[in-house]
């Protein structure tokens, strides 16, 4: 590497860089060009390109040059119960940077209750001071009613969020019922949002939760045997089910287990809108470690989904993740210091959960999926990269080299080999759940709006230079089929005469109504909630008049009690024939 | 085809003595020529040259199949609904059954609200008793859920003979139960040795869904099945398969309607599930698009939960995993409304009477649909229609097969015999036959019951009120052997592991807003002295009375070195 012209112009060099010799790395394909930027962008592609004196220029020597990871899930900064993850923005956009993502997309989580404008102001504003690359946020919904509607709808069209979460877990918390869930995909269908799910069945859960205590399994193991991966498998199963009947594009967050990815890959092959995301931490290590004997250790590893306890899950994942049938990474990086994972040393439900993996992410899929021979290095950028831009709807300014797009590039070493230590991470928390593991490939150089943030092994970040992009809903990748379909759903009745023939008289059915149903109200409906099953439709006067035998005062002429047969002026017509 | 052995000296007790000749004994696993000789209303002698009394009426069966009687796992005669009865009583439902070559049924208890579930158990047996003219046993529905239902189940199983308990997943705040209720009911089910029943179709997106058709405009009864589309359906497959696999409680999935739900099903069972999958005659022998159909009584004809597929090759495909024995057991769901009484939803199909006729037609339906088209045997056949329902519901062998000592209860069946299904000519007392215009070959040609002959000769000889109660016993074997081996292998342990004595981080407990859903019905599996737990706002608190009290903390992080130092427990390596 080597200034032109270093002392004339020194000021200006920094945003102005000229990649020579590298093998620019798409999704689409491979081929050897030179890349100058400027002001943060791409500005050429070629060979022999024609640039301004005093321009910085880095030889990649024929090594390759892809598009910036982004990390699509992550939780920097997450506030808990009073306390906050020990990786603010800073820290953990330098752990990003460090392991070759550009872009982290971070979740906020309104408390239930609390809107979710301000929540996103908080986030916003947190990042804003912090993160040291480009940031986009998904918006949680941990509660539903016709504000938060607004809410969401002013996200969507104000503030530049067009991905939402629901949760299917957390009962009595942040979990969404069946009704709540269709409500959301519904509309989110009608915004152009996605909707991302946390899949996992929470009425179970907390069933299976009681009986570990009362069997005195307080340890972490009591986390993965209480949150099996069939309770993963059976939520996706459902949100796919409901995000179909919605016509809704569909992301599942943290695939974690082998039967969660099934479905999804079988949900793809009948032709769902479905997107799944797999962990660092479900693609590089398992569920095994739950057991260990070192308490600290086995509550490092808590997350939720669990890590599947099946030791083939990673590599089944990957396989997943290479031949397209899941198709975005993120990092679910959500860490918590071991004093506060302790906050449930008693008692398993109480331990905070998250794993690290932003800077691990990179470099662990080219190691199991790439060096294994899993995936190209074209498939590599499409699912660390290509295809969260693609659902975000930043493509191609993210996630591709081009003229134009930004100037977020590494220059990847294949030949790098590292070994996965706390000692060493970018992370502040003081376990890696990947500890000890030995990685090939990782990046040589990290350039982050045409700056170089990583050289020779030292990280450059600047915090508060990360931007806030803001993601525009109807996302062609997500939305295109969806809107095809939608044309296509039309549904109509069927063009019957009225029926006129006997009537048989009824009661409508009084069931003691269920509080639950009516607990939450939900905001498509009108007010009240007309339950079918007790429709005010009636053949007699009113239905509670009915029910007491006894036909309205004014009603004159006096029914039998069994059937009537009503025959109407004119003659009755032949709809009833029986042919 | 009969005659009478000196028929001129003891006409009386010819009717309790009944001897078979020359027939071909078919049981679920082979095919034999034999005689056999009934006394008694049981099976009492099968073999070559008997020696039986004088006196005995003999059937002559010229080498034609005998086989056990069917069974119809599920009938719903005679049943209430807002007011109104089902068209069929136990009196005309069973008649058709036997009608059909179906000796025994087993009807659904379905309390009305706020019933308890022994009170409608009583009534139904009254019901039944007084007018069944062929043996019967009784599911329960289980319609809500609190402590004393627990009782009452447990009460039904040990002192009534109720071993099936349904649940179900649809009819959102009549009947549904949530998921929680029903990991508890399953959980209960399996202490108790039943059989966990579920009628699968996700309740919640129903309602929705019924909501969007309806405001649509659309408000006939194709508006019911575009309500409840299959995948809503196979979603509560496979949600109650997840639940059972949780408790380990052996599962029935109660009107398998259509392919993807069989599918879940299937998948289940190869990856190690105990469960079991009841395809009904409809589902088995039509479609659902007939729910498109001009005539509205038609239409609405169709009309049941869940509904019938609009896809036309589901029924083929519906054999064929009957066939291969992916599903098990066959039910007729019969449960007849006339046209006045589905006219009720005439303007809103969601409040159509639901079910459809299938009790008589179901044993010739399968013959013609499987048995004529070589997908299955007859074995297979015997085992589908009566045999796999008898081990379930433990009333194996004395029901389900031709054996010394079972009950009475044969058919003697004709694969020649050729019928057209019409309303006009069934047993039913409803209008209306779904399968009205459908040749099927194949039919009983002497039927017995209780070791009398009912139906002979294309006439039937029912007695009002002679069928009998069966009681069942919990924890069938067939259904049971593999439960218990998983019971005494998923025993679970702690990791043994040395008191965590490493910092630990202060935490203000956020009271969170309390739902009242969780709590409005209250949960019988839990212990009732202890409150329901919320494991999200455990009591687990550091800022009550602690030893340490005395030591001033940060608010932050505090770290707590105890006396004699730390164990290692925290180290990181």
């Amino acid at each position: 590497m080597s200034y032109q012209g270093k002392k004339n112009i020194p000021k200006i060099t920094s945003d102005r860089l000229l990649i020579k010799g590298g093998r620019i790395v798409n999704d689409d394909q491979s081929f050897y060009a030179d890349i100058y930027m400027e002001d943060g962008l791409i500005k050429q592609i070629g060979d022999n390109l024609i640039v301004p004196g005093g321009v910085k220029t880095i030889e990649a020597n024929g090594k390759m040059v892809i598009p910036g990871g982004i990390d699509i899930h992550t939780h920097f900064q997450m506030p808990y119960r009073g306390t906050t993850t020990v990786d603010d923005f800073c820290q953990g956009s330098k752990a990003a940077l460090a392991g070759g993502t550009t872009m982290i997309v971070d979740h906020v989580i309104p408390e239930p209750g609390a809107s979710l404008l301000e929540a996103f102001d908080h986030w916003k504003e947190w990042a804003d001071e912090k993160a040291c690359c480009d940031y986009s946020l998904h918006v949680d919904i941990t509660h539903w009613n016709d504000s938060v509607k607004q809410e969401v709808e002013t996200l969507i069209k104000e503030k530049g969020v067009n991905s939402f979460q629901v949760y299917m877990a957390y009962k009595d918390f942040y979990q969404m019922s069946n009704s709540e869930l269709y409500e959301i995909f519904t509309f989110l269908a009608e915004m152009g949002g996605i909707v991302q799910v946390h899949a996992e069945n929470g009425e179970i859960i907390a069933e299976e939760q009681a009986r570990m205590l009362e069997m005195g399994i307080t340890g972490p193991e009591g986390h993965v045997l209480s949150r099996p991966e069939e309770l993963e498998a059976e939520a996706v199963f459902r949100a796919i089910t409901i995000a179909s009947q919605t016509n809704c594009p569909l992301y599942v967050t943290r695939v974690m287990s082998k039967s969660a990815a099934d479905i999804i890959s079988q949900a793809r092959k009948k032709g769902n809108v479905v997107f799944g995301e797999p962990i660092t931490a479900s693609l590089g290590t398992d569920g095994t470690h739950y057991w260990s004997k070192n308490w600290a250790k086995a509550a490092s590893f808590v997350t939720s989904p669990p890590l599947s306890p099946d030791p083939t899950t990673p590599d089944y994942l990957n396989t997943l993740l290479s031949s397209g049938d899941l198709n975005v990474t993120g990092s679910a990086h959500c860490t918590f210091s071991v004093a506060q994972k302790a906050i449930g040393k008693d008692d398993f439900t109480q331990i905070p959960e998250g794993v690290n993996g932003v800077e691990e992410r990179m470099s662990l899929i080219w190691d199991k999926a790439v060096v294994t021979g899993k995936m190209d290095e074209n498939m590599f950028v499409a699912v660390t990269s290509t295809n969260a831009a693609k659902i975000l709807n930043l493509y191609p300014r993210k996630g591709r080299i081009a003229v134009g797009s930004d100037s977020d590039l590494v220059i990847w070493d294949s030949d790098a080999v590292r070994t996965v230590t706390a000692k060493t991470h970018h992370s502040a928390a003081e376990y890696n759940i990947f500890e000890g593991l030995e990685l090939r490939g990782g990046p040589m150089v990290v350039i982050c709006q045409g700056k170089i943030v990583l050289e020779d092994g030292n990280l450059h970040a600047t915090s508060g230079t990360g931007r806030f992009l803001p993601c525009s809903p109807f996302p062609d990748f997500a939305y295109k089929r969806v809107k095809a379909r939608k044309q296509l759903a039309v549904i109509r009745a069927v063009p019957r005469g009225m029926y006129d023939g006997p009537v048989a008289d009824f009661s409508p059915l009084s069931r003691g109504a269920t509080p639950a149903s009516s607990a939450r109200t939900s905001p498509t409906k009108q007010t009240p909630v007309r339950n079918l099953h007790h429709s005010g439709f009636s053949l007699a006067g009113s239905p509670q008049q009915q029910q007491q035998h006894g036909p309205p005062a004014d009603d004159a002429p006096i029914r039998p009690g069994g059937r009537r047969i009503v025959v109407p002026p004119g003659g009755r017509s032949n709809i009833t024939s029986l042919s | 085809m009969s005659g009478y052995q000196g028929k001129k000296n003891i006409p009386r007790i010819t009717s309790d003595r009944l001897l078979i000749k020359g027939a071909k004994i078919v049981n679920d696993d082979q095919s034999f020529c034999a005689d056999i000789y009934m006394e008694d209303g049981l099976i009492k002698q099968i073999g070559e040259n008997l020696i039986v009394p004088g006196g005995v009426k003999t059937i002559d069966a010229h080498g034609r199949m005998l086989m056990p009687g069917g069974i119809d796992v599920h009938t719903r005669f005679q049943m209430p609904d807002r007011g109104m009865t089902a068209a069929d009583d136990f009196y005309q439902g069973t008649r058709a059954a036997l009608a059909g070559g179906t000796t025994m049924i087993i009807d659904h208890v379905v309390p009305e609200p706020g019933a308890t579930l022994l009170s409608s158990f009583e009534q139904w047996r009254q019901w039944a008793d007084s007018k069944s003219c062929c043996d019967y046993s009784l599911h329960v529905d289980v319609t809500e859920w609190h402590k004393g239902i627990q009782e009452e189940m447990e009460t039904l199983i040990k002192d009534h003979g109720v071993n099936s308990f349904l649940v179900y997943l649809a009819y959102k705040d009549i009947f549904q139960l949530s998921d929680s209720q029903v990991y508890e009911v399953f959980s209960t089910i399996r202490d108790l040795g039943a059989i966990a029943q579920v009628h699968a179709e996700n309740g919640d997106i129903i309602a929705e869904e019924q909501q969007r058709i309806l405001s649509l405009g659309i408000t006939g009864p194709e508006g019911h099945v575009l309500s409840r589309p299959e995948e809503v359906e196979a979603e509560a497959v496979n949600r109650s398969v997840t639940i059972a696999n949780q408790t380990n409680c052996p599962l029935y999935i109660t009107k398998v309607m259509s392919k993807s739900a069989a599918d879940v099903i299937a998948m289940a069972r190869k990856k190690g599930t105990v469960v079991y999958g009841e395809p009904i005659t409809a589902s088995l022998g039509t479609d659902g698009s007939h729910y498109w159909s001009k005539n509205w009584a038609k239409a609405a004809a169709y009309v049941t939960s869940p509904p019938l597929s609009p896809d036309p090759t589901t029924p083929d495909y519906l054999n064929s995993l009957l066939s291969c024995g992916d599903l098990q057991v066959t039910g007729s769901g019969h449960c007849t409304f006339n046209t006045a009484q589905r006219a009720v939803g005439k303007d809103d199909f969601s409040l159509i009477p639901e079910g459809t006729n299938g009790t008589e037609e179901r044993m010739s339906l399968i013959w013609d649909k499987c048995v004529v088209t070589g997908k299955m045997d007859e074995n297979q056949f015997v085992a589908v229609t009566s045999t796999n329902a008898a081990k379930i519901f433990n009333l194996y062998p004395r029901k389900g097969r031709i054996a010394v000592g079972s009950d009475a209860d044969l058919v003697l069946w004709d694969p020649d015999i050729t019928k057209i299904i019409s309303a006009k000519s069934h047993n039913s007392a409803v209008e209306y036959n779904i399968f009205e215009g459908l040749e099927v070959r194949g039919g009983p040609l002497v039927v017995i019951s209780q070791g009398k002959i009912v139906l002979e000769e294309g006439t039937l000889h029912t007695t009002e009120g002679s069928g009998r109660y069966i009681p069942r016993k919990p924890f069938p074997d067939y259904v049971y052997k593999r439960i218990k081996a998983r019971s005494r292998l998923a025993e679970l342990r702690g990791v043994p592991r040395g008191l965590y004595d490493g910092p630990v981080c202060e935490v203000s407990v956020t009271p969170k807003t309390m739902t009242p859903a969780s709590s409005a019905k209250t949960s019988p599996a839990k212990q009732p002295s202890q409150p329901v737990r919320n494991l999200h706002q455990s009591g687990f608190s550091l800022s009550g009375a602690q030893v340490d009290d005395n030591i001033p903390r940060r608010n932050t992080q505090r770290i707590v070195a105890p006396p004699g130092g730390r164990a290692n427990i925290t180290s990181l390596g």
